[in-house]
């Protein structure tokens, strides 16, 4: 079963005519942006002297830090009037990323989801139940617009809620859940808690997403709920989720290759690396209006699966994400980076030089752990104002990173000091 | 006015011990000590016979500890004794932050110790009304 059967099985050839012809339209819409401007002058990229896909490598890399200097909108490529749409992500020191849609730009961001969901064996008379983060957060909205252009009836959930979640489920007949793997972890357990068996409940399928999870909780979650749990890849400056999807043979992620040029690299080097070695995913996307992005350095490592699909797609398949390049942390969703922690506590007088942040997984659910020291001569002697610090400490953290950390006071020198590069961040979540 | 001294520490076991070592070779007297806790951690309160001193030595073994302004006034070891205080204190909508007690001879004399916002103001109101505000000094010669 296929959403767009044409060009979801078009040979390589057709596939790469498609992404020769809209490379060359993204390069001349990107390069009328002020960043793309200024970085193919810098580099001597003449986007006419693009003729092959193999030219591609002429142009620098994209990276999250462009995104963010180019911050409100450096990298848009079409009149404000033209956008309908924006999300955005944390940033690395405060500024978020955001990222830009046409009304097009949308559309086809909808059609490409509906196609994962579709190669997953979903069809309108399935009944969906978003149960992601709706908002600035591409979780949400991405796969809403996805089911709903698939013709699906649409729970907006969003997060939480649990016994509201588990009644909707019953009364509405939900068969198609969107979940992070940690919550439905914690939903099996509350329907258990309400004396009922979750297989009986009649969902049918997950799409797990927005946090890192292993194969191991995949089955977990498979096995209590008598479900089909699916894994998808994406990230707000690729759109959003569906990005990449599995099919019913859950081997490896479908990446939408008329959507996106994919490029594994050796992360040091910049390399290209031969079809099949594990890297850093680089994506160009080459299917949107408002904000084309070239050669973006996703951190993350995969590899190309370079056998052919039994479902007869063409768009070839990563492998899930086996890590990051880079420290970011991925809590309960929310992408996070110790810079970012960092930043928030050597601003606070009252905090010492060291910290720690712990993760940890309490009942199913991702808690941080935010240690600190407290700084002697800031010490006053009072328990209400090291209340009111921590406070302070919680509502400047969750300001920035959007989630609320618990906040521990250590005494000063409790902690390892900083030489060099201290460990600060300890993730003792089991995935 | 007698200063107290306030000392964080974490809620685990040992905490007490490493303070009063670093006091014992100072050779530093405790008159009292109590403790507010906060859950994970608390913070231990301390009359000494030189606090000052006490304050510095625990800096400098890298402890967090601070001086404070507390009120101390003697009160009859008898029923009622902290009463007549306590009304004073009503009377002129002085809040009590913390406090403790503790007593210097049995059925003659008792301390009472507390923290206020204003400490000059509380001194000012008891001494008034026919209490003996005690200082560093006094706390000790008890």
């Amino acid at each position: 079963m296929y959403w767009n059967s044409e060009l979801e099985t078009i040979d390589r050839a057709g596939l790469e005519r498609i992404q020769l012809e809209r490379l060359k339209k993204a390069l001349s819409a990107g390069a009328s942006t002020p960043f793309y401007k200024k970085v193919f002058a810098e580099n001597g990229v003449d986007p006419a002297k693009i003729t092959t896909l193999g030219h591609l490598k002429d142009i620098p890399f994209t990276t999250k830090n462009d995104l963010r200097v180019s911050y409100p909108d450096g990298m848009v490529a079409v009149p404000k009037r033209s956008i309908v749409r924006m999300h955005a992500s944390s940033g690395t020191t405060g500024k978020p990323t955001v990222i830009f849609y046409t009304m097009k730009d949308v559309d086809e961001w909808a059609h490409q989801v509906a196609r994962g969901m579709v190669a997953t064996g979903t069809t309108p008379d399935d009944v969906f139940q978003n149960m992601m983060g709706y908002g600035l957060f591409t979780g949400g909205l991405g796969l809403h617009y996805g089911a709903e252009k698939l013709g699906c009836m649409v729970i907006p959930m969003s997060t939480g809620n649990t016994l509201k979640q588990i009644q909707f489920i019953q009364d509405f007949g939900s068969t198609v859940i969107h979940i992070t793997p940690s919550y439905a972890l914690h939903l099996v357990e509350e329907i258990r808690g309400h004396g009922v068996n979750p297989p009986d409940l009649g969902v049918k399928k997950a799409y797990l997403g927005a946090e890192p999870y292993s194969e191991g909780t995949r089955d977990k979650i498979q096995e209590q709920f008598g479900i089909d749990a699916y894994n998808s890849y994406g990230m707000s400056e690729m759109n959003g989720p569906g990005v990449a999807f599995e099919c019913v043979h859950k081997n490896g992620m479908h990446l939408w290759e008329d959507y996106y040029i994919a490029e594994i690299i050796d992360p040091e080097t910049g390399e290209n690396l031969p079809d099949g070695e594990e890297g850093e995913l680089v994506l160009t996307h080459i299917n949107r209006e408002a904000m084309p992005v070239f050669r973006y350095r996703t951190r993350d490592l995969t590899r190309f699966i370079p056998e052919p699909c039994p479902c007869g797609r063409t768009h070839r398949r990563i492998e899930r994400i086996k890590g990051r390049t880079d420290d970011m942390m991925i809590v309960s969703g929310v992408n996070v980076f110790p810079s970012q922690i960092e930043t928030v506590l050597m601003n606070i007088p009252e905090v010492g030089n060291n910290y720690q942040i712990v993760l940890e997984r309490e009942n199913n659910l991702d808690r941080m752990h935010i240690k600190v020291e407290l700084y002697s001569k800031m010490f006053h002697g009072e328990i209400k104002e090291l209340e009111r610090l921590k406070k302070r400490m919680g509502e400047a953290l969750r300001a920035i990173i959007t989630i609320n950390p618990k906040i521990e006071l250590l005494e000063p020198g409790s902690l390892p000091p900083s030489q060099g590069k201290a460990k600060r961040v300890f993730d003792n979540r089991s995935l | 006015m007698p200063h107290q001294v306030s000392v964080f520490a974490e809620n685990r076991p040992g905490k007490i011990e490493r303070i009063t070592g670093v006091l014992m070779r100072k050779n530093i007297d405790i008159r009292a000590i109590t403790i507010s806790d906060s859950g994970d951690y608390g913070i231990v309160k301390l009359l000494v016979d030189r606090p000052q001193e006490a304050v510095d030595a625990l800096k400098e073994d890298g402890i967090a500890a601070s001086l404070r302004d507390i009120v101390a006034i003697r009160v009859n070891d008898k029923p009622g004794g902290l009463h007549e205080v306590a009304s004073i204190l009503t009377k002129n909508d002085v809040n009590v932050e913390d406090a403790y007690g503790f007593i210097v001879e049995r059925k003659k004399d008792a301390v009472f110790v507390f923290q206020v916002q204003d400490v000059r103001r509380t001194e000012k109101l008891l001494s008034e009304a026919g209490f003996t505000i005690l200082s560093d000094g006094e706390l000790y010669l008890l």
